[in-house]
């Protein structure tokens, strides 16, 4: 049994891989991405806490979560669609119609 | 002569779980290691298709150590819904849009040491919150697998009875983002 802490380091790792993708990047698709890491991160911590306490509620958790992933990756690439057919870029410095 | 065959046989038993404790290392740290070099991959390719085929290799890395965790049914959830659903997704709107503009421009933004900087502080703060809970909390041991119910089981139990209401709320999401997503990608927005 590898303890916790590992999985929770291992989480950690690659939450903040996501985070840095998310702040560094400009293409819009690759953001995404970096997001579903993210959340693909918090998912390890649930399970290993889960298997650590021996009740399942972790596993329901990240099914949640990955029900989410799965509708904001659809909502995402819509926006990024029309977003591209409108004005022919992918870049997210792009996106600054709300911006004053 | 029985106590040497007791004797035996516990040495065997022990050795068997050795070497149970050996793989179980040997999985998670290739599994681990696979995540986080297709992670960064993930991050720092400038062709979005390469990237797209090494968060593949990311997700299917902790599908991995979902199997490892004793977490079966969020396995081959993990197989179908990410790296089957999501990413064929994520591939098809790659394809529709015209790429060869963005393979020529600036990757990173203009405020790129800064998000560095803030991500790197995120990550040692959440490093030095692990360290500290290690050092003051006794996780104790975890439960053997052996006292636990099959996990896909006791999933759907706690699914359908404690967690009932959120099941259904979630798939009011799934419907909301379904109707989202066709009116986002319509003819004219």
């Amino acid at each position: 049994m590898i303890p916790i802490g590992q999985y929770l380091f291992l989480g950690m790792v690659l939450f903040t891989i996501g985070a840095i993708g998310v702040v560094t990047r400009r293409n819009v698709i690759i953001i995404l991405m970096s997001i579903e890491l993210m959340l693909n991160a918090v998912n390890i911590n649930l399970v290993a806490f889960s298997r650590l306490v021996g009740s399942a509620e972790g596993h329901v958790f990240a099914i949640f979560i990955i029900t989410d992933a799965a509708a904001e990756a659809a909502v995402g690439l819509g926006i990024i669609i029309a977003f591209f057919r409108n004005r022919e870029t992918l870049l997210g410095d792009e996106m600054d119609l709300l911006k004053w | 002569m029985k106590y040497l065959l007791e004797s035996t046989k516990a040495h065997s038993q022990e050795w068997l779980c050795y070497t149970e404790k050996m793989l179980d290392q040997i999985v998670f740290y290739f599994f681990a290691a696979l995540a986080v070099v297709s992670a960064i991959l993930v991050v720092t390719r400038r062709n979005v298709v390469q990237s797209a085929i090494f968060l593949i290799t990311a997700l299917l890395a902790t599908a991995g150590i979902f199997l490892q965790l004793h977490a079966e049914f969020l396995f081959i959830v993990q197989v179908i819904l990410y790296a089957g659903g999501i990413m064929v997704l994520f591939v098809f709107v790659i394809m529709l849009i015209n790429m060869d503009v963005s393979l020529h421009q600036i990757q990173f933004n203009r405020q790129w040491w800064l998000g560095l900087l803030l991500a790197i502080v995120v990550g040692a703060e959440l490093t030095i919150a692990i360290a500290i809970g290690r050092s003051q909390v006794t996780f104790g041991a975890a439960a053997p697998a052996s006292a636990l119910e099959p996990s896909t089981q006791l999933v759907g139990k706690v699914l359908f009875g404690e967690y009932m209401l959120p099941f259904e709320i979630a798939s009011i999401l799934l419907l909301v983002a379904m109707i989202g997503a066709v009116v986002m990608a319509k003819k004219r927005i």
